[in-house]
């Protein structure tokens, strides 16, 4: 086939409407094997695809439906897909040939009649659609309804009323128990969309069905897999067993070659797990999990960074995988510089004593290559990894002397950023180095820096000599400094009176810095700390000096971990956009519906505790499903159900009050076993989202793959 | 790819692993279609490249991507919806959504062969003090299947073969794989349980498995680079490199590249065999021999002149990084045991292996 390479390249040049017209009106006549109006076609549709508006042409392509020739067909349905939406008034003239080609006796041609339609959402095509649909999804051809599946979430985006109330839902929960894969899991994969979104139906999975799909997943394709893997997170498992053996199952695809299997693989364990009380069996998936994680970096760079970032998510959940593999996330000199930074980050969260030494002379090769952005985060690592690290930090502080040395500017700035830190964690322990970090002091021109530099001066005062005309020289272009140098400055000028209250220069020094914050200075923390120091050393300089000098916490390393109950929210996203960015996908994107842990008998109490709830939005009060299924989420209803294990039930949420009483309801699951509970929606008490997450986003930002700003500041 | 961008774009919280899967999916189908793809290859077969994507997503969910499959129905050439092309089409949706979509029923051969190639890239990162920092194989087992009917295969590798190396402990000699992964017509439950790889391969080429080994890794070439910086004008270079195989086998195609600091004017090169080059657009010395037996050793001496610059920039140092390829030795020592065709008509089957271990960017020697 690829010998006969296409030659349409040529067609590619802008036509007018009016020729187009005429030639295919010309090509009625004498058009043998519709050789003439296959070409005008090709015409049309290579200027549509250049984004010509071919609009006006609508009545003349449409003609060329009745033609028998499965290629000319579709080039009239992609015209109607690109004008369809915007010819709504002519759009009637397609119907008769849409209903006959949906009755069609090739089963492509149905299907790919109601694919067509289902891409044109006015209500028109709509309603004709839903008409055939019905038909569709019980077609006797798996190709028609597995489309027909999937035409089912598309008509949720068109019109999720009428959807609702065609029962379409039930109809894709009925294909859940088809004979063929293929079909069953698109059929996931359309509730699912459904499901997520805000005015959907809540789409959960009891554990019959649950199994019933993994059936499924051996006969599905590749992708197929995903949708079903993706959809087990709906299943909340109740018991220890449950949640184990479903795992056992799962394990078997992290042997899949396809990284998005393994990953949402990785998705379903990492859930289960939450679930699982069997130690042994959660260290060996801990175990199994390793493996494919690494093979996933010898694929192309992007799934290689989607791999990463995951692994740093991951890793910090679950220690215990790949605790061992450091070497593996070692940078390669080739990798793209994205790859590198999110293996950069990796090796430091993969750092122990044991491992220590190699890690940091992997650091100290990356300190000296090209790239500025690399050598800044490699710089500040081995000073990370100092803090971290304690029996490595007489090494990393010889290696950031060593780079010091080399005075390349970038590498100095980051290096003094960083060894203010180490100076905090170890007090008393590598202060003699501060002369040889006040020799660089005109190498630093960056405001951070410049305040980490001053900082070191200010709260060291009394063990370096000169420090009161080192503060005169910095405070010299007061002024002209960023607000954060200006407020290091202040606070060192304090410290260094207080340390050397004898000198007259530092009493000057602080008497005009005091005076420049106060009075020049825009600034209102600037003018607000100048006051508050101005009065303190007014009133009592002892104290004064008390305050300023005042013992300060460790610092740890503790603070640029995620804390767990978001750490669990965002594996539920492993994988997705979400796991890129370490964001939630409610905090990016608009209507995105946000995921946590359900609690259930099973569910951890560590889990538990940290228990993470998603508001799910008020919802218009207006809508009212009929469907089978309670109509409110009451205990009654589902015991009802629950005697014939048929599937889920599509639930509505009905506005705030209803959401909120069936949040009440799941409280207390205790009794319910594997039934479907409609709505387990909880939420947050005083509507605040994130009112547990803390600030656990704000201290995480060091992990953004971008140069640092503000790790392991106070 | 060839100045085109293959782009995907989304409005939710999309699988993001599953979007770069089908993005490279789909440049393999476009490739298999029409060769090479490129704006040219683009715009000459447009209206086939609108009739693929609708056929391979829908609605943003990827569906049917089996090459063998969409090959049936998506055609260059002109379909008819007659009568008679209505069977056929109920042949192709039930494979499209069968369980075995990967393949056809109707494959018929006159002689049926199925070719085996085991490719293994070596991933080498060797330390400025000779000690190895990674030394992994990625390893590729491709197949070519050309098998009538619906053949049922099994697939051995050698008879001492640790797959998980967390289950027992090193077994000294054995062939130890970290993780290995299959194409979607390999049974992983069947492989879960018994160990064996079993499956019906689609018609024609695909990838059977991919493996990882980091444990008893062979390097076939061991390089050992001295290299000086002598005062600021000079830096002077030894590196030696020898084929460690068996000497029957030989590498070919073997490149080395040895940096050059950036102010560096000449290069003077000695070499033994093959021709070694100064090119300064990559301040490199290219060292190129078509051929290296096993068991030899070679040696390169060169020194370069730089000119004295009034920046001193300290110089970087990127490794040294070579390419090769070696056939008939597999850096991981895996081999093909067996590979038994079970089918109806109970034919016979012609196997053919090969075995190949390269590396190409990826085996990079510091100093």
């Amino acid at each position: 086939m690829a010998s006969q390479a296409g030659q349409d390249a040529k067609f590619f040049t802008r036509g007018k409407i009016q020729e187009f017209r005429a030639e295919l009106q010309a090509a009625e006549s004498k058009d043998k094997k519709f050789v003439k109006r296959k070409t005008v076609l090709k015409k049309i549709v290579a200027n549509i695809t250049m984004g010509n508006d071919m609009s006006p042409l609508f009545t003349d392509v449409v003609q060329c439906l009745g033609i028998p020739l499965i290629e000319i067909k579709k080039m009239v349905y992609l015209f109607l897909v690109s004008y369809g939406r915007s010819k709504g008034e002519q759009i009637h003239l397609v119907i008769p040939s849409f209903l006959q080609d949906c009755n069609d006796r090739n089963p492509l041609v149905r299907a790919l009649a109601i694919r067509t339609m289902s891409y044109i959402p006015i209500p028109v095509v709509i309603d004709a659609l839903t008409e055939q649909l019905r038909h569709c999804l019980k077609d006797r051809d798996p190709y028609v309804r597995k489309t027909a599946a999937i035409c089912v979430a598309k008509l949720f985006t068109a019109d999720p009323r009428k959807a609702e109330r065609g029962g379409f839902v039930e109809m894709l929960r009925d294909l859940l128990l088809d004979a063929n894969a293929t079909v069953v899991s698109n059929a996931v994969a359309a509730l699912s969309e459904i499901g997520d979104r805000q005015d959907g139906v809540i789409f959960k999975l009891n554990l019959t069905v649950a199994n019933r799909l993994l059936q499924a997943l051996t006969e599905s394709s590749e992708w197929g897999q995903i949708y079903i893997l993706d959809s087990l997170l709906r299943y909340v498992p109740e018991k220890h067993a449950d949640a184990e053996l479903m795992a056992e199952r799962v394990v078997v695809q992290l042997s899949h070659a396809n990284s998005a299997v393994v990953l949402t693989s990785i998705k379903v364990l990492l859930y289960l797990m939450n679930y699982m009380e069997n130690r042994k069996l959660i260290d060996y998936i801990c175990k199994k999990m390793g493996p494919p994680l690494v093979t996933i970096l010898s694929s192309g760079p992007e799934v290689q960074y989607v791999a990463l970032r995951n692994i740093l998510l991951i890793i910090q959940r679950r220690p215990n995988v790949l605790k061992n593999d450091v070497k593996v996330f070692f940078c390669k000199y080739n990798d793209p510089i994205y790859v590198k930074l999110a293996k950069l980050e990796i090796m430091y969260r993969l750092a122990r004593e044991e491992n220590a030494r190699e890690v940091l002379a992997e650091l100290q090769e990356y300190a000296s290559e090209v790239d500025v952005d690399f050598v800044r985060k490699a710089v500040r690592s081995i000073g990370r990894l100092a803090i971290k690290v304690e029996a490595a930090a007489d090494l990393c502080i010889k290696t950031l002397l060593d780079l010091i040395e080399t005075k390349v500017t970038y590498v100095v700035q980051e290096a003094v950023i960083v060894i203010k830190d180490v100076f905090r964690r170890y007090p008393g322990k590598y202060e003699g180095i501060i002369p040889t970090l006040c020799e660089n002091l005109d190498a630093l021109d960056e405001p951070e820096s410049k305040a980490a530099m001053i900082w070191i001066v200010g709260q060291f005062a009394d063990r370096i000599e000169n420090a009161d005309e080192l503060m005169d020289d910095l405070t010299f272009t007061f002024m002209e400094e960023p607000v954060e140098v200006q407020l290091a400055l202040l606070t060192a000028a304090v410290k260094v009176f207080i340390h050397k209250a004898q000198s007259e220069t530092s009493k000057a020094i602080v008497h005009k810095v005091l005076k420049w914050a106060t009075e020049e200075v825009d600034n209102p923390d600037l003018r607000d700390r100048g006051f508050m120091y101005w009065r303190m050393l007014a009133i009592n300089p002892t104290v004064a000096g008390e305050i300023v000098l005042a013992e300060k916490p460790a610092i740890t390393t503790d603070s640029d971990r995620m804390d767990r109950g978001a750490l669990d929210q965002l594996l539920l996203h492993t994988g997705t956009l979400g796991s890129i960015y370490h964001k939630n996908p409610e905090t990016f994107i608009r209507n995105a519906a946000g995921k946590a842990l359900a609690d259930s008998p099973a569910l951890n109490p560590l889990s538990r505790q940290v228990l993470v709830s998603v508001a799910r939005p008020s919802l218009p009060s207006a809508v009212n499903v009929p469907g089978p299924g309670p109509p409110e989420p009451t205990r009654d209803g589902a015991t009802a159900i629950d005697s014939k294990p048929t599937p889920p039930i599509p639930a509505d949420g009905e506005g705030d009050a209803d959401a909120s009483s069936s949040g009440d309801h799941s409280g207390d699951a205790d009794g319910e076993e594997d039934h479907i509970t409609a709505a387990t929606s909880v939420v947050a008490p005083g509507g605040d989202p994130y009112a547990n997450l803390g600030n656990a986003f704000g201290t995480y930002a060091a992990d953004e793959p971008k140069p640092h700003t503000n790790d392991l500041l106070f | 790819m060839n100045n085109l961008y293959i782009v995907a774009v989304t409005k939710c919280n999309a699988n993001a692993a599953l979007v770069f899967e089908y993005c490279y999916r789909f440049i393999s189908i476009a490739k298999s279609y029409f060769g090479k793809v490129d704006e040219e290859a683009v715009k000459n077969n447009f209206v086939l490249i609108y009739e693929l994507i609708d056929e391979i997503i829908d609605f943003g969910y990827p569906q049917n991507s089996e090459i063998d499959t969409l090959k049936t129905y998506i055609t260059t050439e002109s379909i008819m919806s007659t009568a008679t092309a209505i069977e056929e089409s109920s042949k192709i949706t039930t494979q499209a959504t069968g369980a075995t979509s990967w393949r056809r029923a109707d494959v018929k051969y006159k002689k049926n062969e199925a070719f085996v190639d085991v490719v293994e890239t070596v991933n080498l990162s060797k330390g400025a003090t000779g000690h190895t920092i990674r030394a992994e194989v990625d390893g590729h087992i491709l197949m070519r299947a050309y098998l009538s009917g619906t053949p049922e295969c099994k697939f051995g590798l050698n008879d001492k073969l640790v797959i998980d190396k967390n289950d027992h402990g090193g077994m000294g000699d054995a062939v130890e794989l970290d993780d290995c992964r299959f194409h979607q017509c390999v049974r992983l439950d069947e492989f879960d349980s018994s160990r064996t790889i079993s499956f019906i391969p689609p018609d024609g080429e695909f990838e059977l498995m991919r493996y990882r080994s980091t444990r008893n890794v062979k390097l076939p070439l061991r390089v050992i680079p001295t290299v000086n910086e002598m005062g600021t004008t000079q830096v002077s270079y030894i590196v030696n490199v020898k084929a460690d195989f068996n000497n029957k086998l030989s590498a070919t195609n073997v490149v080395i590249r040895i940096p050059t600091p950036l102010n560096t004017t000449s290069v003077d090169c000695k070499v033994p065999s093959g021709k070694a080059k100064y090119v300064p657009a990559e301040n490199m010395v290219v060292w190129k021999i078509p051929r290296i037996q096993g068991g030899a050793e070679l040696t390169f001496s060169g020194l370069a002149q730089l000119t004295s610059t009034t920046t001193r920039q300290v110089w970087a140092r990127p490794p040294i990084d070579v390419d090769f390829q070696v056939l008939m030795f597999t850096s991981s020592g895996l081999i093909v045991r067996f590979l038994k065709v079970f089918e109806k008509s109970n034919y016979n089957s012609i196997k053919w292996v090969r075995y190949l271990t390269k590396a190409s960017g990826t085996y990079q020697i510091k100093f």
